[in-house]
């Protein structure tokens, strides 16, 4: 056999011994007053790679001593929630560790790896963080027992048996190009998507990280039309191209948010990691942020449907620049696009305006109005960050179990009532019976576009008294 | 845009996958599934080791510069018994490409056999490190008999206390940036009840981090004894900061002169000090500590990481073979004005900080003044390496008070070979 002899030893305890010569190829053990020395002879390097695929993990980076941990119990290596807030933490019982944390997917990724950034973080009273990452596209379903009811309680009571309904079919949506730009200083539609095949960037190894920005460099070269444009990679940029970047407001940096360092995303920092962008600088993606891509079309100004129509002929175009070359997008019926953060999953789209509402921002109802128009609120800085002069950054809040068209419908027709009730409220008018009716849990689970509409009671056909 | 294509290959047993990577690589198509050893092989071919080779052309740490493309293929599949790869020792070393003046390690073990699996790398950082020291040939004394230790009485005007920290690790379980929660757990209960054992002076007490109370964590920053949640990048590229505060706290005796930090950087690290300038004292206290306490871990059958040649095994290279420094707080307002100052400590090994440790700066003229050195010498011999340079600086900062001149001492020569 040859290779290297390891000798040391160790407690002489039956039950870790037992779960040590599970692991290995050969054995010979002698003992001596009190203690047990073992001899272990590893076979040498070319067939390793057998013993690290018999352990199921293919890929070099990642929790490989999973199967070491089998030899405490649950209860030993269960981790201190105690003090989480996060829905990890809600949904995790010792019983789901127990029986979860034995596997892990095809390519490595463990139970331990999806929660570490839930453990690491314990979240904050007031914000719900989502406090676990997916490794692969098979960490949905190998950990389901977790994910599902997670992902049930951050995307509005979605079910495991529900169907997600995807469509990017611009002509679709109603209006959206008149958005009063006194008050709409921009507009903005993102979403992610990530390559079937390779890991996703908590657990991917550097090889795969340079194989998806090689892939995507590629496509995106393709591009053509108003569409045509350049990538700049992170650690080849130029003084002068990182400068205008960040003029541009296009360049990300390093994560230093804590929820995404400790998922492993930062690894290898700026390697593989790169922007590209149009010519025009209407169209943006970041390979190898958060995701392993991050679409992006904005401009300035309130034409919503314009931004909507290049993301939509933008996505498509790539997706098919792809599939030319191999590759699909991660998609399934139930999660529509697979995204790293469970809380992008279905369209991991996000349609924002920044918009002026210096009077409706003070005015009380403010936040119930958002609410029941299914939107969020942001700083103008993004997420995490305050408003400045009255200018936010408001968004849709749903992002699973409605399509992309029905999505941006509720930005643009909420942006709308928005801005009149502003206008009303700079008049010192009330806006009382302009607010939209109670929020009620729309039937999103309804497969046919033609319903959509109907579905959701969000706004009022004709004005109803103040609630 | 779920097209057939897509639904078709959407079932995760059935996938089959083919990746053209562009020109100059070779299209392989594989079956991908939880069992195959096919799909091992197969994405080996696909990501051969310089495919995940880490760009180190802006870094300055000591891994990058042993790091070569031909000691990364070989040791890039290679496993330890714990399943600690290469990718996760040198990960730290990757993300922190380093500074061009200051020369960090940039790797860390993720238990004991990694100094050995690892060797082709972690040798030459070793040498890099230690300035010259071979693990494969050269033997490391271990000395803890604070006895042999002369002329430990500092002129306490100028030194205003004294310090002498080190490491100790488990045997069998593995380190910070690889341990999981339960081997946490097992080391800090290891270590709190052989720590219990303790009596007379050297009686004390345990505060979990997790479940002190304000008033303790306040009285433990009062004393400067708190350490927190590391923010370095250096240290948490390393994992070590993972499940934070679990499994973490500091014990210290009563006196507060002997203080133990469990599940840091390191299982633990065992600080003896007190104000003033009985470095004797200090030293002897330390000796004894340990000694203590190796005494009550072995007494349950555990003991410590130790072997011949890389002496007491810590996480990072850096701390191997003694892990001590031993330290003072001196003042030395016209010495550390003169330009000889730093050419005086380098020949008598000796290396400055700021009061408030690492990476920061002096206020005033107060120094923190330790050894270099870690690996290679005894701590007998590097204690009295501190002794003797400090008192040989506390003479010069006399002489120059007395408007004499100073000499620049001859270098203090190596380890011998």
């Amino acid at each position: 056999m040859g290779g290297e002899t390891v000798c040391y030893k160790l407690r002489s305890q039956g039950f870790w011994l037992t779960g040590e010569l599970q692991r290995r190829c050969w054995w010979f053990v002698s003992s001596s007053a009190g203690k047990i020395g073992i001899f272990v002879s590893t076979p040498d390097c070319s067939s390793s790679s057998h013993i690290r695929q018999q352990q199921g993990s293919a890929m070099p980076f990642g929790n490989t001593h999973n199967q070491l941990k089998m030899k405490f119990t649950p209860e030993q290596e269960y981790p201190d929630l105690s003090k989480h807030n996060n829905h990890m933490a809600k949904v995790l019982t010792p019983a789901m560790y127990e029986r979860l944390r034995s596997k892990q997917t095809p390519s490595g990724f463990t139970l331990d790896d999806v929660i570490q950034t839930g453990v690491d973080n314990p979240g904050h009273p007031f914000i719900m963080t989502v406090g676990c990452v997916a490794g692969d596209e098979e960490t949905y379903e190998v950990f389901k027992e977790l994910l599902d009811p997670v992902i049930e309680d951050r995307h509005g009571g979605y079910k495991p048996t529900d169907k997600h309904k995807t469509d990017l079919n611009p002509d679709n949506l109603k209006g959206g190009d008149d958005l009063d730009p006194n008050y709409v200083l921009s507009s903005r539609v993102r979403t992610g998507r990530s390559i079937r095949g390779f890991c996703l960037p908590p657990h991917c190894s550097r090889g795969e990280r340079r194989a998806v920005e090689k892939l995507s460099i590629e496509a995106l070269a393709s591009l053509s039309g108003d569409l045509k444009g350049k990538y700049y990679a992170l650690k080849n940029m130029t003084d002068a191209e990182q400068q205008q970047l960040i003029d541009d407001h296009f360049l990300f940096d390093k994560p230093v948010s804590p929820l995404l360092l400790a998922s492993g995303m930062a690894r290898d920092w700026p390697d593989a990691r790169g922007i590209w962008h149009n010519d025009n600088k209407t169209f943006l993606v970041w390979v190898n942020e958060e995701d392993h891509l991050r679409v992006i079309s904005m401009q300035k100004g309130g034409n919503m449907k314009e931004v909507f129509n290049r993301f939509c002929t933008g996505l498509t175009k790539i997706e098919s620049l792809f599939k030319d070359r191999g590759h699909a997008f991660m998609w399934n019926e139930h999660l529509g696009y697979v995204l790293t953060c469970p809380s992008n999953l279905g369209t991991g789209l996000r349609a924002g305006v920044h918009v002026k509402l210096p009077n409706m921002s003070k005015h009380a109802k403010f936040e119930e109005v958002l609410k029941r128009l299914r939107l969020q609120k942001r700083g103008t800085g993004g997420v995490d960050t305050a408003a400045v002069g009255g200018v936010f950054d408001i968004s849709n809040a749903d992002r699973l179990g409605f399509s992309e068209v029905e999505l941006v419908q509720m930005v643009v027709d909420g942006i709308k009532l928005l801005i009149e009730m502003e206008k009303k409220l700079e008049k010192g008018q009330s806006i009382d019976d302009l607010m939209p009716c109670p929020e009620v849990k729309p039937s999103k689970h309804l497969n046919t576009s033609a319903l959509a509409p109907l579905s959701l009671p969000l706004l009022p056909l004709f004005p109803l008294p103040s609630v | 845009m779920a097209s057939s294509f897509t639904r078709l290959i959407s079932g995760r047993n059935t996938a089959v996958l083919l990746a053209s990577l562009g020109a100059g690589t070779m299209a392989t198509g594989f079956l991908l599934s939880e069992n195959s050893s096919l799909a091992a092989e197969a994405k080996k071919k696909l990501y051969p080791p310089s495919s995940d080779y880490p760009d180190l052309r802006k870094h300055n740490n000591c891994m990058a510069s042993a790091l070569t493309p031909a000691i990364y293929a070989k040791l890039r599949d290679k496993l330890t018994p714990n399943n600690w790869t290469l990718d996760q020792c040198i990960q730290t070393g990757v993300d922190n490409p380093g500074h061009p003046f200051i020369k960090t390690v940039g790797c860390v073990a993720g238990d004991e056999e990694s100094y050995e699996v690892f060797a082709d790398l972690f040798d030459p950082v070793i040498k890099d490190r230690h300035n010259g020291y071979d693990p494969r040939t050269m033997i490391h004394p271990t000395d803890l008999d604070s006895s042999k230790l002369t002329h430990g009485m500092f002129d306490e005007n100028y030194v205003l206390s004294s310090r002498v920290r080190t490491g100790r690790s488990i045997r069998g379980l593995s380190l910070p940036p690889a341990c999981s929660r339960a081997e946490r757990r097992e080391v800090e209960r290891v270590v709190v009840t052989a720590l219990a054992g303790l009596k007379g002076d050297l009686a004390g007490r345990y505060y979990s981090l997790g479940e002190m109370t304000e008033q303790e964590q306040q009285q433990l920053i009062d004393d400067h004894f708190l350490f927190d949640k590391p923010v370095s990048p250096l240290l948490t590229s390393a994992f070590m900061a993972r499940d934070w505060p679990d499994a973490r706290g500091i014990w210290h005796n009563n006196e507060k002169t002997f203080l133990i930090w469990v599940n840091e950087e390191d299982h633990t690290r065992v600080i003896s000090m007190e104000k003033g300038g009985n470095m004797k004292r200090v030293f002897e206290r330390f000796c004894r500590g340990l000694k203590q306490v190796e005494h009550l871990i072995q007494e349950r059958g555990w003991e410590f990481m130790w072997n011949e040649h890389l002496g007491y095994i810590l996480t990072c290279p850096s701390n191997l073979g003694t892990g001590l420094r031993a330290g003072v707080h001196v003042r030395l307002p016209k010495l550390s004005k003169d330009p000889r100052f730093s050419k005086i400590l380098d020949n008598l090994r000796l290396q400055k900080r700021g009061t408030g440790g690492v990476d920061t700066a002096a206020t005033g003229d107060t120094f923190d003044i330790s050894n270099n050195d870690r690996l290679g010498k005894s701590e007998v011999e590097l204690v009295q390496l501190v002794v003797d340079g400090v008192n040989y600086l506390i003479e010069c900062e006399k002489r120059l008070e007395k408007g004499q001149d100073i000499k620049v001492p001859a270098p203090i020569p190596q380890f011998k070979k």
